[in-house]
């Protein structure tokens, strides 16, 4: 019986060797992979862990912009900003939706967001103090989002890749928006230029944390490129978002915080000062400045709003039965 | 148009905007705290739809003012007093169920106001409300869907539906008050008389009531002053030292 057992168990590690490997043949074909399609564990866990923290990111990052809403200074801004709120909440949901094709609720994901199992983008646990912040976060926030997700329009797995392609089309359009916030203020008054710079000090380094640790800190990254769930490092991508936004900074005549940033001829590229990398993980933890209270109001709207969750459920419920009844 | 009635045409259009932009303000403060993402979508696409009928109705307010004052003038530089809107719309959002009840009851009386703007006979006036009316629509069935379902829903959602009710059924007299400006409005007609809207609106109510298990309170008292500006509530003077603040901090900035 023992003997078996270990035989069967062999056979199928083999049959799982070889689907592993068939699986690795499609992805570097360039074939999506599909929900019902067969897939290896980790895949399955490894994305799950992303879509959702993407997923978590758009909802956690309604809260900073959320802030301003009440305030805008006209209502051509606030409805914009209101617009761009929104499309956060549609992002939210098109990315659970992507993550529930792997088996795993938008519930389940909600609960493990509120109880830590699960992460958002450190960038949402920064303040946002004044109107300038957000151009601050249009221009930069959603400038490094987008340096991260236009090359996953192209990642293996379709639902992601299909989520990737309609969300980046509006991420464009906030950045642009956040720019013009940012230009707006930059040639405004001395009172709006000074928010404006001081926005931009304020988000520059968090603005590059949102790439991630240096590559050479980074774990799992082999496995996940293997897979095109990542597809690029995260230096490449900070070194590109840098030289893209110094010229931007430079055309709104603001500086950015950093004394040794500097053109490097034969690189092509600026050199620049990387974020305090121990502050990254401080927020990481929980320790950023507002950690505490993206959470607890996240958690507000969830219990607060059970009560109207089971009540649109229970009427429907109610609906349901006596419609079955008038048929019956 | 004599000065007359065009003062009285800027008052009417100043109730007409201040109602959706003091609405649409307190939909926005729900944004990213809604119960679901789909509730939290769909507020704000409510707020949307009423802050852009705001800008039309705000925008002709100055124009036919004559002074020069743009829509954000007349939303961010005006302070209490000048104000127009209903009391409903300024109560706060307190629970879901209010922010719900409240929406229901602004979304009817609402609507049948925009049929009867569509023959005005200013078409500046049809033209806006001919545009908002399809949106109103909308937000009319949506509010009462969720009326019906959260009275019908659980003990605990009937019971926060019926106090939202009672909390909010005395500010729903005043929408349908009738004073000089809307008589003047009514005899070149501009708008229909507010009163006039009221027995449609009686007859919806009382059928959504119906089929959410509510019950109408039956003191019908009703607070008066919100569209004349004679006394707002406290809490007008909140909203807009957030709605206005920067205007204010800032004066003659541009954003
Ligand atoms: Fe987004
Ligand atoms: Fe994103
Ligand atoms: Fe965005």
């Amino acid at each position: 019986m023992y003997a078996q057992l270990i035989k069967a168990d062999t056979s199928q590690r083999e049959e799982d060797a070889a689907r592993t490997q068939a699986f690795q043949r499609r992805i570097d074909a360039g074939e999506k992979i599909e929900p019902k399609d067969w897939m290896p564990e980790g895949y399955r866990r490894t994305l799950i862990r992303q879509i959702g923290q993407h997923a978590h990111s758009e909802i956690v990052g309604q809260l900073p912009e959320g802030n301003w809403i009440s305030r805008a200074p006209t209502l051509e801004r606030k409805t914009i900003l209101l617009a761009k709120v929104q499309d956060e909440a549609g992002h939210g949901l098109y990315l659970y939706c992507a993550a529930e094709t792997l088996g795993v609720s938008r519930d389940e994901m909600t609960e493990m967001l509120l109880d830590e199992r699960m992460k958002y983008s450190s960038i949402f646990n920064y303040p946002t103090l004044t109107w300038a912040d957000m151009g601050a976060v249009g221009w930069l926030v959603d400038g490094a989002a987008i340096m991260n997700q236009v090359p996953l329009q192209r990642t293996s797995y379709g639902p992601y890749a299909r989520a990737m392609i309609r969300i980046c089309k509006e991420e464009s359009f906030h950045q642009r928006q956040g720019f013009d916030i940012m230009n707006q203020l930059a040639k405004g008054t001395p009172a709006q230029k000074t928010m404006a710079q001081n926005a931009l000090d304020r988000f520059w380094y968090p603005a590059l944390m949102m790439f991630g640790p240096p590559d050479s800190d980074s774990v799992h990254s082999e496995q996940n490129m293997a897979w095109k769930i990542k597809m690029n490092g995260n230096d490449e991508l900070r070194q590109k978002f840098v030289d893209l936004t110094v010229p931007q900074a430079e055309y709104l005549g603001l500086t950015i915080p950093d004394e040794t940033l500097q053109w490097n001829e034969e690189k092509g590229g600026y050199d620049f000062a990387g974020p305090d990398w121990g502050e990254f993980f401080d927020v990481i933890k929980g320790n950023g400045p507002c950690n505490k209270e993206r959470l607890e109001a996240r958690r507000k709207a969830w219990e607060d709003g059970a009560w109207v969750r089971d009540g649109l459920l229970a009427h429907a419920k109610k609906k349901a039965r006596r419609a079955a009844q008038e048929a019956a | 148009m004599t000065a007359s009635t065009e003062n009285a045409l800027f008052q009417c259009l100043l109730r007409l905007g201040d109602n959706t932009l003091i609405l649409g303000h307190r939909l926005g403060e729900w944004c990213g705290h809604a119960p679901a993402l789909e509730e939290d979508i769909a507020l704000a696409n409510t707020a949307l739809d009423l802050m852009g009928q705001t800008r039309h109705w705000l925008t002709l307010a100055g124009t036919i003012e004559g002074q020069g004052r743009s829509e954000d003038d007349l939303a961010m530089l005006r302070d209490v007093w000048d104000f127009r809107n209903v009391l409903l719309v300024e109560q706060p959002n307190r629970d879901y169920g209010h922010t719900l009840m409240r929406q229901y009851l602004f979304d009817h009386y609402h609507l049948l106001m925009l049929h009867g703007l569509c023959d005005s006979s200013d078409s500046r006036l049809a033209d806006i409300a001919a545009k908002s009316v399809k949106e109103v629509t909308y937000h009319a069935e949506r509010s009462a869907e969720l009326v019906i379902a959260l009275g019908d829903g659980t003990e605990e959602s009937h019971r926060r539906m019926q106090d939202a009710l009672d909390r909010l059924f005395p500010f729903v007299g005043e929408m349908f008050e009738t004073d000089a400006i809307d008589e003047t409005m009514a005899q070149s007609g501009i708008a229909p008389l507010p009163s006039s809207l009221r027995p449609a609106f009686d007859t919806q109510l009382d059928q959504v009531l119906a089929e959410a298990t509510l019950s109408k309170p039956t003191d019908d008292f009703a607070h008066q002053g919100g569209r004349t500006g004679s006394r707002h509530s406290e809490h007008l003077g909140h909203l807009l030292s957030s709605m206005q603040w920067l205007q204010r901090a800032y004066p003659g900035a541009q954003w």
